[in-house]
C-alpha cells in the first residue's frame, strides 16, 4: 500500500511538471506579443518581452493618428462578426433541427454530403466567390462577405448542432406535440432553449471567424475603409516586415483580449456543448 | 371554389363544355363514371404542358394561377440570363474584349443551377397535379387553399427549415465546386486571361500536361508526400497532446483543475493568424527569441527558416500549439461523461494506470470523437493559414515549382494568385479533393455515427 502511494505521488509530481511546462509554452508567445506591443521601437527584433522603456504610443497611434483606420476596421469587424453569428445560428439551428427530428427527402445522404462538401479546399473557391459577388453586385460590400461566411459554415456546424439535438430526449418534443404545440412552438420555445450550450458554441465560432480571416476579405473588400481588422493588421507587417511589428502587436492584443475574455466566459459551454454535439453527431 | 353548397355533389368542368354531375360523397357509394385514372392523367399532362394548368384543371385556382404566374415571371426575368449563360458555357465567348470567358462560364453554371431548380419545381408541380387528380379519381375533394397551407406548414415543415440554408449552400458552396471543376478543363491561365484573351475548353490536357512535365512531376510528388506526412503527424500529435493533458488534469489528485484548463485553452482563443505571425517572428534564424534561447543553453542556432527540414519541424510545433486546445476541450468533455464505475472495477482487478488508459479511456475517447478527429485530419490537409503565413511555403527548393514546405493547398494558392495558373490550380484541387473525400468517406462509414442513423420515428 505504501509503495502504491509513493508511485502515485511521483506520478502526481510528473503530472504537475508536465502541466506547468505546458502552461509556460502556452503563455510564452502570448506574453511575448503583449511585451512587444509596449516596446518603444517598431522592429520585431529590437523588442523584448519586458521592455525597459515601456510605452503605449502604439496604442495611442492606432486610435488617434489620422493615418490609422483601426477604428473603422474594428467597427466593420464587429458588425460583420455580429451579423454573421446571428445569421449562422438561425440557418444552422433550423437545418440541424430538421436533420435531427424530421424525415424528409434527401435527409439520409444530406448529412454525409455536408461532411464531404466541407472538405473541398477553399482556395479556388476564392476566385469563384469573386466572380459570383461580381455578378450580383455585392463586391466590396460587407453583405457579400457575410453571405459567404454564413453559407460556408453550414455543413460543419449543422453537424455539431444536429448531434446536440440528438441528445435531447425525444419524449420532450413528442409530449409537447401531444399537448397541441405546433412545429414552431416546439422548435423555438422548447428545443432552441434546451440547445443553448451548442448554440453558444456556434455563435462564438462564427463571431470569431471573421476576426481571424484575412484571405477572403482581402479579395472581396477592395476599399480601405471597408477592410476588416485581420486584413488591416496583416498589412502592417506584410508590407515591410519588422517595420511595423510593434504596431501590429498592439493591434493584435486589442482583438485577442476581448475574444479571449469572451471565450473564457463561455468556457463552461464548451465542455458540455461541444462534447455532446461533436461526439454524438 | 365549389359551385354547389352541399357536400355530396360537385360540378366539374370537363372537356368540350359539358357539365357532368359527379358524386363525391362516400355515403352514396357511387363509382365515378370515368375510368379511375382519368383525372390524375389529365391533370398531370396539363401540368407538363404549362405549369399550373393541371392545378387549374383540378380547380385549385389560387395554386394554379400562382404557379402559372411564377413560371411566366421566371421565364421573362431570366430568359436572357439563361440564354446567354447556356451559350456562354458552351462557347466560352467568341470575341475577345467583348466576351469575358470566365464570367460567361460562371453565368452558365448559375444558369444550369437555376434550370435544375426550375425543373425540380416543375416536377413537383406535375406530381402535385397528379396527386390531386388521383384524389379526385377516388372521389375526394381537392384540398382547399387553407388545407394546402396547413399541409405546407405541417408536412412541409422540415423543408421550410432546410430551404434557406440549402439555397445559400447551393450558391456559396456548390457553385464554387462546379466552377473549379469547370476551370480544370479549360486553359485559363496568365496567357489566356480575359477580357483580352478568350478561354477555351481543353478536355483533360491539364491533367495530362501536369503529369508529363518533369518540373511538375517532381513538385507534385514531393508536395503530395509532405502533405500526407504533415496531415498525419500534425493532427495525430495535436490530438494526442490534447488527450494526454485532458487525462492528466482529469486525474483524481490534481488540484487547480480549472486554472490549468483555462490557461491551456488560451491558444484557441487567440486569432490564429496573429499567433502564426508571432511564431514566424519567434523562429527567426538570426534574431528570434527561440534561437537566442537555444544559444543561451548551448545548443546553438538552428536554421528554422532556411532549412526545409527544420522549417517542417517548426511548422509541426506551431500547429500542435495551435491545435491541442481544441482536442483538450473535446476530450475533457468526453472524460467527464465516462462513468467512474469502469475505473473502479478495473482497479479492483489490479489494473495499472497505463492499463486503465489503454483499455478504457483511449477506446472510449476515440470511439466518441472519431467523426471530429477525421474532420481534424481533413482540416490540416487543407491548412493554408499555418504554412502560408509562417514562411510562405519557403525555403525554395531548386528543380521544382513548389517551396520546401508547401502542402498541396498552399501550392494551389500560389498557382492561383501568384502565377495565375488557374487551370492547373483547379486540376490539383480536383485531384486532392477526390483523394480527401474518398478517404474520409471510407473512414466515416466505419464510425458508428452512420450506423446509428435513423433512430428517427
Amino acid at each position: 500500500m505504501k509503495k502504491q502511494s509513493w508511485a502515485s505521488r511521483i506520478g502526481l509530481i510528473v503530472t504537475y511538471l508536465i502541466l506547468v511546462l505546458m502552461v509556460v509554452v502556452t503563455l510564452f508567445p502570448i506574453l511575448w506579443i503583449i511585451g512587444a506591443s509596449f516596446n518603444p521601437g517598431t522592429s520585431l527584433f529590437s523588442s523584448s518581452m519586458i521592455p525597459e522603456k515601456a510605452t503605449v504610443k502604439h496604442y495611442v497611434w492606432l486610435f488617434t493618428s489620422p493615418d490609422s483606420h483601426y477604428f473603422s476596421w474594428y467597427g466593420n469587424t464587429l458588425k460583420i462578426s455580429l451579423i454573421n453569428a446571428s445569421l449562422s445560428v438561425l440557418l444552422t439551428a433550423g437545418t440541424a433541427y430538421a436533420f435531427s427530428r424530421y424525415k424528409f427527402a434527401g435527409r439520409k445522404h444530406g448529412l454525409i454530403t455536408f461532411l464531404l462538401l466541407q472538405m473541398f479546399p477553399p482556395t479556388m473557391a476564392m476566385v469563384a466567390f469573386y466572380v459570383l459577388l461580381n455578378m450580383v453586385n455585392l463586391l466590396d460590400t460587407h453583405l457579400g462577405l457575410i453571405l459567404i461566411y454564413a453559407g460556408t459554415q453550414i455543413p460543419f456546424n449543422t453537424w455539431l448542432v444536429k448531434g446536440y439535438f440528438d441528445t435531447i430526449p425525444r419524449g420532450l418534443d413528442e409530449a409537447a406535440k401531444l399537448d397541441g404545440a405546433g412545429h414552431n412552438t416546439v422548435f423555438f420555445r422548447i428545443m432552441l432553449p434546451l440547445a443553448k450550450p451548442i448554440i453558444a458554441v456556434v455563435a462564438l465560432f462564427n463571431f470569431i471567424m471573421p476576426m481571424g480571416d484575412f484571405l477572403l476579405p482581402q479579395i472581396i473588400l477592395t476599399s480601405p475603409e471597408n477592410q476588416t481588422l485581420a486584413v488591416g493588421l496583416f498589412g502592417f507587417i506584410n508590407e515591410q516586415f519588422g517595420q511595423n511589428f510593434t504596431r501590429f502587436a498592439a493591434g493584435s492584443v486589442l482583438i485577442a483580449l476581448p475574444i479571449a475574455a469572451f471565450f473564457l466566459f463561455l468556457q463552461r459551454y464548451f465542455v458540455s456543448g461541444l462534447a455532446a454535439g461533436a461526439t454524438k453527431g | 371554389m365549389r359551385t354547389q353548397t352541399g357536400s355530396a355533389l360537385s360540378v366539374s368542368f370537363i372537356g368540350e363544355g359539358g357539365f357532368t354531375i359527379v358524386a363525391t360523397d362516400a355515403k352514396l357509394t357511387m363509382q365515378p363514371e370515368r375510368p379511375s385514372s382519368f383525372h390524375r392523367r389529365r391533370a398531370a399532362l396539363l401540368s407538363i404542358l404549362v405549369m399550373g394548368l393541371g392545378q387549374i384543371y383540378n380547380r385549385q385556382w389560387w395554386k394554379g394561377f400562382s404557379f402559372l404566374i411564377a413560371e411566366i415571371a421566371f421565364l421573362i426575368a431570366s430568359f436572357d440570363f439563361l440564354n446567354i449563360g447556356l451559350w456562354g458555357i458552351v462557347t466560352l465567348g467568341t470575341e475577345p474584349f467583348l466576351d469575358h470567358s470566365v464570367l460567361l462560364l460562371a453565368q452558365g453554371i448559375i444558369a444550369v443551377i437555376l434550370i435544375i431548380f426550375g425543373l425540380g419545381f416543375y416536377a413537383l408541380n406535375i406530381r402535385d397535379a397528379y396527386r390531386v387528380g388521383r384524389m379526385r379519381d377516388r372521389g375526394e375533394n381537392p384540398p382547399t387553399l387553407r388545407e394546402t397551407y396547413r399541409m405546407i406548414t405541417d408536412k412541409g415543415y422540415p423543408y421550410l427549415l432546410v430551404t434557406p440554408g440549402l439555397i445559400l449552400l447551393t450558391f456559396v458552396v456548390v457553385f464554387p465546386i462546379l466552377f473549379t471543376v469547370a476551370i480544370a478543363f479549360t486553359n485559363y491561365d496568365l496567357y489566356h486571361s480575359p477580357p483580352a484573351k478568350l478561354v477555351d475548353w481543353v478536355g483533360f490536357s491539364n491533367f495530362v500536361g501536369m503529369f508529363q512535365s518533369p518540373l511538375w512531376q517532381n513538385s507534385f510528388i514531393s508536395v503530395f508526400s509532405w502533405t500526407i506526412v504533415w496531415t498525419l503527424v500534425a493532427t495525430t500529435l495535436q490530438f494526442a497532446l490534447g488527450l494526454i493533458l485532458a487525462v492528466l488534469i482529469h486525474q483524481k489528485g490534481v488540484r487547480f483543475k480549472k486554472f490549468f484548463r483555462t490557461v491551456l485553452i488560451l491558444p484557441w482563443a487567440v486569432p490564429s493568424f496573429v499567433s502564426i505571425l508571432v511564431f514566424s517572428g519567434m523562429f527567426d534564424d538570426n534574431f528570434g527569441p527561440v534561437n537566442t534561447m537555444l544559444q543561451n543553453i548551448g545548443v546553438g542556432e538552428i536554421p528554422w527558416m532556411t532549412d526545409p527540414m527544420w522549417t517542417r519541424v517548426a511548422l509541426l510545433l506551431v500547429q500542435i500549439w495551435l491545435g491541442f486546445p481544441f482536442s483538450l476541450a473535446l476530450c475533457a468533455g468526453v472524460l467527464q461523461g465516462i462513468s467512474s464505475d469502469l475505473y473502479e472495477a478495473a482497479e479492483m482487478d489490479g489494473a495499472t494506470a497505463f492499463q486503465k488508459f489503454r483499455r478504457i479511456t483511449l477506446p472510449l475517447v476515440l470511439y466518441a470523437t472519431a467523426p471530429v478527429l477525421i474532420t481534424q485530419y481533413a482540416f490540416n490537409f487543407n491548412n493554408l493559414n499555418v504554412i502560408y503565413l509562417f514562411n510562405q511555403g519557403k525555403p525554395a527548393v531548386p528543380g521544382q515549382s513548389a517551396g520546401g514546405t508547401d502542402i498541396l493547398i498552399t501550392w494551389v494558392y500560389k498557382l492561383t494568385f501568384d502565377t495565375h495558373k488557374y487551370n492547373y490550380a483547379a486540376a490539383v484541387t480536383l485531384i486532392m479533393s477526390l483523394v480527401l473525400m474518398l478517404v474520409s468517406l471510407y473512414q466515416f462509414r466505419k464510425t458508428r455515427a452512420f450506423q446509428e442513423e435513423d433512430l428517427i420515428q
